[in-house]
Formats: C-alpha cells, structure tokens, sequence
C-alpha cells in the first residue's frame, strides 16, 4: 500500500488539504479513447471538487469493462469488484454495515439492464444511500461487442447485425421504481457530468446516473447509436446545471422564472437552467412523459429527470442507530444474560 | 351410541414410552391442541419430542403430528405408532391400516374407522355434536373442535388435568377469552370419555416426580428458533434474507428476538434486517456487510444455496466472512420442500466453481443449534470465509427438549483485523492476503480506517498478496495453496467430533446432524443383538485428526447419512484415503421422514450378519 509524498507547496489543494492526485487510482487498462476513461476523470474531479474524503468512501462494482473502473480512481479508497450483474446487494450489505461512509456503485449496460436487472429495481426501491452509476455503451465490452439490453432498436453492429429488440431506458426503470435522483450524461460532456456527479454527493438517497459512454473498440462506427459522433449530433440537454457546494458562498444570484434552485441534503445547491421544454424535475409522471418522447424522437436526451430530497433513504426506514453497525461494541450487540434467562423461561 | 369395540386382548401397558400420532388436515388449527398435549406429558416429567409431517400446501391437505414419549428419553421418531387420534377423512383408511396389532385409535365417529379392521382399539367420539355443546358461535367451532381430543387422550393416558390446563394456558397466554373457550372443549371431552369408555388405554402416562424427572428445568424449542437465539448472541448486526421452507423460520424467530432485544434505550435499531429479493441478493448483502466489518448471516434451503454458490465462491476466494444456515430439505430440484435430508453436503463441501473447500458445521441438537449459531461467527471471522452452518428440517422445525441453553462465556473473536494504529506502526507496510503468522489467513482492515495505507481493492479475480490484479502464476497458485492451508488449519479448531462411546471392539458408528437422535437409541438396541459398538459424531467439516484414529481405530466403521449417495461416507473415503477406506460402510435412510432408530439397527445388524 503506498504512502503519500510530501506534497510540493506550489499545487493546488482542496477543501481537505488534499491535492487532485489524492483521488486518482491506478493507471487505466481500458482502451485509450473509453468513454469508461472520461468518467474516471470526472469522478476525479467531483470528489477532490467536493473535498470528499478518500477514507471515508468505498466503490463498488460488478463485471465488465465499466467494473473495472473503480480501481482506476480514487486509490486512496476501499474497493470492491465484485459479480456480474450483483454489485447492488453487495453495496446494500455494505452501507447497512456502516451508513457513515459514501458509496459508489460502478456498472455497465450489459451488468444492470440484462444480468443484474432484478437486483438494480430492488437497490432502486429501497433508496439505498448510494451513487449508482451505468457506464453505457450498448454493448458488452468485455466480452466483446455483443449488443446489450440499452442497444436502441435497428442499431447497427460492428459486424453488420442489427439489433431487433427495444431497447431498456434505465432513467424510466429507476424513476418507476424509487430513485431519488435520477439523470442520463454523457461521458464526453464534462461540465454538465461534473455538476450532476458533485449533486449526487450531496444528495441523500439512491442517485442514478446512465451516462452514455461510447466503446471505441466495438461499438463506435457508422450505424451505433451509442457512438460519439451520433451521440454528438443527438444530445439534448434539458437544463443547463451548477451547482454550488454547501462550503462555497451562494450569492450568485438566478432567475427562477427559468431556473428551479434545489436545496440538497448536505446544504449544497442544485441550480437547473431551463433550455427548450418547461420541465420541472420533482414531477415523476413528467419525467417519465420526457423520457418516453425522447425515445420516440431518436433523442439522446441528456440532464436531471427526476429529484426527490424529501423521501427518507433506506437507513433512516430501517430506524437503525447513527453508530455504523460494523462498530458496535460487544456490550451492545450480545444481550445480557437477564435476556437468555428471561427466554429461556418462556420455553420452560 | 358409542361403544368399544372388542379389541384383542393388549400386549402390555405401554407405561410412558409410546408415540401418538394425530392425523388432520393442515389449516384446521390443530397445531395447538397437539401443542398442549406435547407441553403436558413433557410437565409430567416425560421425556417428550414432537415432529409435524406437513405437505407443501396452505390448507386442506393431510398433515400428521406425531408425539413420542419415552421414559428412557429417546426422542427420534418411533417407526410405529401406538395411539392413533384419526380425524382426516382423507387418510383414515390408510392411517389404520398401517398401525400394527393391537394399537389404539382415537376417531371422529362419522369416519367410522372402526369398520376397517378388528385388531385394534376404537374410542369413535362425536366431535361436532360435542363442539355444539360448548362452542355457541358456529363460526369458533372449527378451531376449538380439537381440544376435544386433548380431553379424550387426557382421561384415556391418565393425564393430569391440572397440567393440560397449565398446559392450554401457556399455550394461549393472554388471550384469556380463547383459553377459556378451548377449556371448555378439553374438559367435554375429558367427561365423554370418562362416560364412555372407563378403561384406560394401554398407552399410560404416570408422572416421574421430583428429582427423577427428565424434563424439570428443561426447555423444549425448534432448532431455528434455537439457531436464531445463537445469532441474537452472537451479535448479528445485518441479516438478510429470502422465505423458503424449512428455513424462513430461522429468520422470522431472529428478526422477532432482534426487535424486542436489540433496540436502544431511545428505540433505535442495532441491526438491519432485510428480505431480499432472492438468495443471490441475499448472500450478496451478507458479503458486502462481512467486508465493511458487520455480523451478517443469512438462511435458506437447497434451491437457495444453488443460487448462492457464485457469491460463495467469492466469499471463498476474497476471503470475506459471513454465515450462512442450510435448513436442508429434501431435493435435487424442489423435491419434497416439507420432507427432511441431509442431502446437501456433498455440494456444500465445495460450492463455488473452480478449487474451493467450505467450512461446515454439524449441529447435532438444539443445544448445538444455538451453540453453533454463535461460533459460526466467530469462526467466520478468524478464518475470512463464508461458514455454513447445516441443519436440516427434523431439527429445525420439531420441537425437541433441551436444557436451558448457556449464556456464552467466550468474548467475541473478530478476527485478524489492522487498525489505525496497527497500520503507522507497521510503518503502512502490509499486504491483505499476505501470510503472516504461517496459518494461511491475512490480516484485513475495514473500510472507514483512517490511515492512508488503509485501502485495498476487494475482488474475485486473479490477485496477488497485496490484493493487486494479477494474472501471474506464481501468485495464483501462491494464493491458492495458501488458501488450502488455511482450510486445512481450521480442521482442529472447529467444534470436535463427540465420542459418546467407545468400545475396543471391532465395529462403530460415525453419524451426524439430526442422526444424533435416533443413533443413541439404535447403539442400544445394537447391543441387545451383542453388537457393542463405537459412536462418533462429527461436527464440522473439515474433520479433525481424531476422527482418522478413531476408523483406525475399529474394523468396521459404519457411517450413517441422511440422503441417497452417503454424501459424508464420500467426504471421509476422500479425506481417509483408501486403506481406511476400506474400512467404512455406508448406511443410508433418504425416504424424506425423520430417521427412525429402528431402521439404523436393522440395516446395521444385516450388514454385520452378511460381513
Ligand atoms: C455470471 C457471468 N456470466 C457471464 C460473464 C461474462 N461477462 C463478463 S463482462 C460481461 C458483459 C459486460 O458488459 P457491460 O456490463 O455492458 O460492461 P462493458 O464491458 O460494456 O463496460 C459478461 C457477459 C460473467 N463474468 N459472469
Ligand atoms: S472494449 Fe470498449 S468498453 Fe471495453 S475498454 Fe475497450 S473501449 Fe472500453
Ligand atoms: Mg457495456
């Protein structure tokens, strides 16, 4: 395990005194040009942004190209790779263990939305505290190239097939079924991918974020509808987000004839500038109307759907102790003998 | 009117020791009439055990519960049945007949059992007209309609009245409307019986007093809600879950201990329960807790564990603790879901792809059902890895006695676990799956540790010692041969094989889980055909070194498996290797009911006779 340098004093730190090469991991074995690259670099930077604590957050995955991300940010953190299609229970048991810590769910399309589609709704519907994020391509990576369950209908294949099945929007799934904070991105788009990354952060409850992430290796040619070029030509983003983090001053001033300030958990700001449709984001029935239009339309329509900073997470529906349940002493978690007696005697 | 009819002459006065049956229908409410009659024999001071046959069904289908009692304290199932309480027309005619000479059947008068064979006892008794007459509401009828043979059974066994009231009363604790209702019903079957038939049964109950008793003190309880109190004191702190029968039990009893025994003074939770949305899930939970440092179990039953073997295998290999209970039922496939085997052994013992060796352990009683249920956790976490804990449905789900069970003694072992601390004086130096102490099992540090060379990267692929991705081969088989030793470590520090007898003489018994019961009651009728046998129980898997000198030890070593292959004969030719071997045979029962003594006997005293 290594230890840090003493760091030179001419670079930049952040809130916690840590310097961007903090939150970095080790080097990427994905393809150069990944979009799966670009998010590590993203997360990089919301975290050392927000002046997360390394110790105090954990990453988990499942299988796949996507999966292996988490070891290549945020070295300085707990990691754990885990099955194809499973990484939502695993997290479950996790963050039930200890509350105190923030975690980071990392998956792919092929993971979620085909092998892992039944753990995904239930991580959805219980609003675990966590950031689940779909590094989405359309197909499966590591097994190279075969369509997944998010491939759009008539996409083409490297190999000329086309796909014949509709495909699953993971944003509708997860507004339907109980997250809390719900937006599509797009891997490339590094402004508006930051500012939804620093508001999950600060958000209390299950964040799910399907960003479009093009697979250069198989799924980035003429006729894919997850390539870069297409995703360029097609992105609509609805709002244009900032975010001003609870530590930063929120003077700037804003028009809420067309922008929706949502107040965060943490005591940050989510600031969402209207851009074409009147959408408000606290309404599901719209968000899932916007979604369904979209897919319609061929739109790859990017921003926050859905935001919901009212429903208690599934900690505080389990009415658990504020103590991580991992760190409870002896005295707490074995009863007294006055228990055993007191049993034993109603058997009697 | 009712009479008896003539019964041939009774071979004897079964004095406490009997077994009587009850045939229903599941739905009818009669578990807590059999309740009341298991709970005062048991206040008589007679050794007692109570097994339900129930189907794979809500309602309407043909259940049987049957009581044993036994003065000598055995308490297997008794393959024949003494007294008979027939109350489901559905089976009447195959219950009778399948009683031998001279048994006693107890029946619902329209059912006229009494028609179908003339070599046994008929007490016919008019339950409806009966109800009537204590039951006003029509609606209640149904459910108090049962006690009326608790009166019966009372008058004809010489039952004390005051211990089926205290019985009854216990059974229905506050509810004091319905105590009183179903009273009523006890004691007007009580008086018809008293009316109609003066002769006592042969199957007769006399109080063994004072410090004679075999029951004074003792407790009688279900292995699941045995195993769940283990659970409770181990200090589970996250325990999830999905319902399968023989096993939902297991969870229901914990989460019912765990809300009214784990809340803090300001009503907060110190435990998080979850049902999940299937096993894969549910043992998904109980790693990710295990590798942030919680307590986590789960339970199920076959079908569950072929769902979790991929998790295990990760558990196994990323060396994550946690417990999970098999409540075994009887497979392959959905098979008989309210029938009882051991039949997952075989699986258990390796699950996961891939070369990989479970820590098993064997509980052999409802002592051992909660004993067990504590170590499993400490043992998950000194050695890293997944514990199963196997039960199987005749201990989970009967009522057996026990003594009151121990408050631990032992402090929790949490393992080999780095701090803080540990890590600056370690100067950050460490490796997760490095091997220290020479025993196999690296040192781990929890999630959340405020040290800078805390982290390391959990996964199931290829790594090396300090938990880095790799893909050489050294570090594959380093991490491999390591983890065998690590297993092969365990072997004496899991809980010991029992000798309960030795003899120098040539032959013996290996048995274990459930077996327990009726082997001690077949080591004593193996004697009485001059075979004076050696008995060792195994309780866990890996097996610890006596158990090879003790098949050394003996010429012949018969091992007794509760499922059609000899899953634990298997497992010790392997572990013996083939010159001991030899030396074992395998006797197997795998007919879905409770192992009977009887049965073990014969088959011994065959293979002893063909030798
Ligand atoms: C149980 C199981 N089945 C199949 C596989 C093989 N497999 C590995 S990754 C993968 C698909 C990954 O696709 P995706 O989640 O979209 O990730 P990507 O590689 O595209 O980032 C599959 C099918 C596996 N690891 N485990
Ligand atoms: S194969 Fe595709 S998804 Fe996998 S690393 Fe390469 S570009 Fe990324
Ligand atoms: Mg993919």
């Amino acid at each position: 395990m290594s230890t840090t340098a003493p760091t030179p004093p001419l670079v930049k730190l952040n809130r916690l005194g840590l310097p961007q090469s903090d939150y970095r991991g080790s080097k990427t074995t994905l393809c150069a040009g990944c979009g799966h690259n670009a998010i590590s670099e993203r997360i990089i930077d919301a975290c050392y942004e927000m002046g997360v604590d390394p110790h105090r957050f954990v990453k988990l995955s499942g299988i796949g190209c996507s999966s292996k991300a988490p070891a290549y940010f945020l070295g300085r953190s707990f990691g754990f790779n885990s099955v194809h299609g499973r990484m939502p229970s695993v997290a479950t048991g996790a963050v039930l263990a200890n509350a105190s810590l923030q975690a980071l769910g990392i998956s792919g399309d092929g993971d979620t939305a085909s092998i892992g589609l039944g753990q995904f709704l239930h991580l959805m519907r219980r609003n675990l505290p966590l950031i689940y994020i779909i590094e989405d391509n359309g197909v499966y990576g590591l097994t190279k190239g075969q369509f997944s369950a998010t491939a759009d209908l008539g996409a083409k294949q490297k190999s000329g097939v086309i796909n014949e099945m509709p495909a699953l929007d993971t944003c509708a799934l997860a507004v339907l079924s109980g997250a809390t904070l719900v937006a599509r991105s797009f891997s490339g788009d590094k402004k508006q991918l930051t500012a939804i990354l620093k508001a999950a952060l600060a958000h209390r409850g299950t964040v799910m974020i399907d960003v479009i992430s093009p697979c250069v290796t198989f799924n980035d040619h003429e006729g894919s509808t997850k390539s870069y070029k297409f995703v360029l030509e097609h992105e609509e983003a609805m709002q244009e987000l900032s975010f001003v983090p609870s530590f930063e001053d929120i003077a700037v001033d804003y028009d809420p004839g067309t922008t929706l300030d949502v107040p965060m958990h943490d005591g940050s700001h989510l600031r969402l500038r209207k851009l074409g449709v009147d959408f408000n984001p606290t309404d599901r029935q719209q968000a899932l109307r916007v979604l369904t239009d979209a897919n319609a339309n061929e739109e790859v329509l990017t921003g926050i759907f859905y935001v919901d900073t009212k429903k208690p997470d599934f900690i505080a529906q389990l009415g658990m102790v504020d103590t991580p349940l991992a760190q409870l002493p002896e005295n707490v978690v074995r009863p007294a003998p006055a228990v055993l007696e007191e049993v034993m005697a109603s058997l009697q | 009117m009712a009479t008896m009819s003539v019964a041939p002459p009774v071979s004897g006065v079964l004095l406490n020791d009997f077994s009587l049956q009850v045939a229903t229908v599941n739905g009818s409410g009669s578990q807590s009439s059999n309740l009341v009659l298991l709970r005062t024999i048991f206040q008589m001071g007679v050794p007692i055990s109570g097994k339900n046959l129930f189907p794979s069904n809500i309602a309407g289908l043909p259940t049987w519960f049957t009581i044993r009692a036994s003065r000598h304290g055995y308490v297997a199932r008794k393959k024949e049945i003494d007294f008979l309480i027939a109350m489901n027309p559905e089976t009447v005619r195959e219950d009778v007949l399948g009683l031998d000479p001279g048994a006693s059947v107890l029946y619902d008068e329209p059912l006229k059992a009494n028609d179908l064979r003339h070599d046994v006892t008929f007490y016919p008794v008019p339950f409806d007209k009966l109800v009537a007459g204590v039951c006003p509401d029509a609606k209640l009828r149904k459910l108090v309609r049962n006690m009326i043979y608790v009166g019966c059974a009372a008058h004809l066994m010489n039952m004390e009245m005051e211990e089926v009231e205290r019985a009854l009363r216990q059974q229905f604790k506050k509810k004091q409307k319905a105590a009183d209702l179903n009273w009523g019903a006890v004691k007007a079957g009580f008086d018809y019986a008293v009316t109609n038939f003066p002769q006592p049964d042969r199957c007769r109950l006399e109080r063994i007093a004072g410090a004679l008793s075999k029951t004074a003190g003792k407790i009688i309880i279900e292995g699941n809600a045995a195993a769940a109190l283990g659970c409770l004191f181990a200090g589970v702190t996250v325990v999830a879950w999905y319902p399968i029968t023989p096993s939902s039990s297991l969870c229901e009893y914990l989460i019912e201990y765990l809300k009214k025994y784990r809340r803090t003074p300001d009503g907060k939770a110190t435990f998080a329960a979850v049902q999940a949305e299937d096993e894969l899930a549910a043992c998904g939970m109980v790693l990710g807790a295990g590798w942030m440092g919680a307590r986590a179990m789960t339970s199920t039953s076959g079908p569950g564990i072929s769902l979790m073997s991929e998790f295990v295998g990760l558990g196994y290999y990323a060396e994550i603790p946690g417990v999970i209970f098999d409540i075994q039922r009887v497979g392959p496939s959905t098979g008989l879901p309210t029938r009882t085997a051991q039949g997952d052994l075989g699986f258990v013992a390796t699950l996961g792809h891939g070369d990989t060796r479970q820590i098993i352990l064997l509980p052999g009683s409802v002592e051992e059902c909660y004993e067990m249920g504590i170590a499993a956790f400490d043992i998950a976490e000194r050695y890293q890895t997944p514990i199963f804990v196997l039960s199987d449905l005749d201990l989970a789900m009967n009522h057996w006695m026990a003594e009151p069970f121990a408050y631990p003694t032992k402090p929790l072992d949490r393992g080999k676990v780095l701090r803080a601390e540990d890590l600056t004086r370690l100067k950050g130096d460490w490796g997760r799956y490095r091997d220290v102490d020479g025993d196999g099992i690296g040192y781990r540090t929890l999630p959340g540790t405020d040290h800078p060379a805390a982290a390391f990267f959990t996964r199931g692929s290829g790594h090396n010692e300090r938990a880095q991705y790799s893909e050489k081969s050294a570090d594959y088989t380093n991490n491999l041969d390591r983890l065998k030793r690590k297993w092969e470590g365990a072997r004496e520090h899991l809980p010991p094989p029992v000798v309960e007898h030795t003899d120098s003489g040539e032959v013996a018994v290996i048995a274990y889980g459930s077996t327990q019961a009726a082997m001690v009651e077949s080591l004593d009728q193996l004697r009485e055909h001059k075979i004076n046998a050696s008995y060792l129980r195994l309780r866990a898997y890996p097996f610890a070194a006596m158990v090879r000198e003790f098949v050394a030890a003996h010429q012949r070593v018969y091992v007794v498996d509760q499922n059609r292959d000899g899953q634990m004969f298997e497992l010790l030719q392997l572990d013996l290797g083939p010159e001991l071997a030899s030396r074992l045979r395998s006797v197997r029962h795998y007919n879905g009911l409770p192992v009977d003594a009887r049965s073990l006997t014969d088959a011994i005293v065959a293979l002893e006779g063909a030798k």
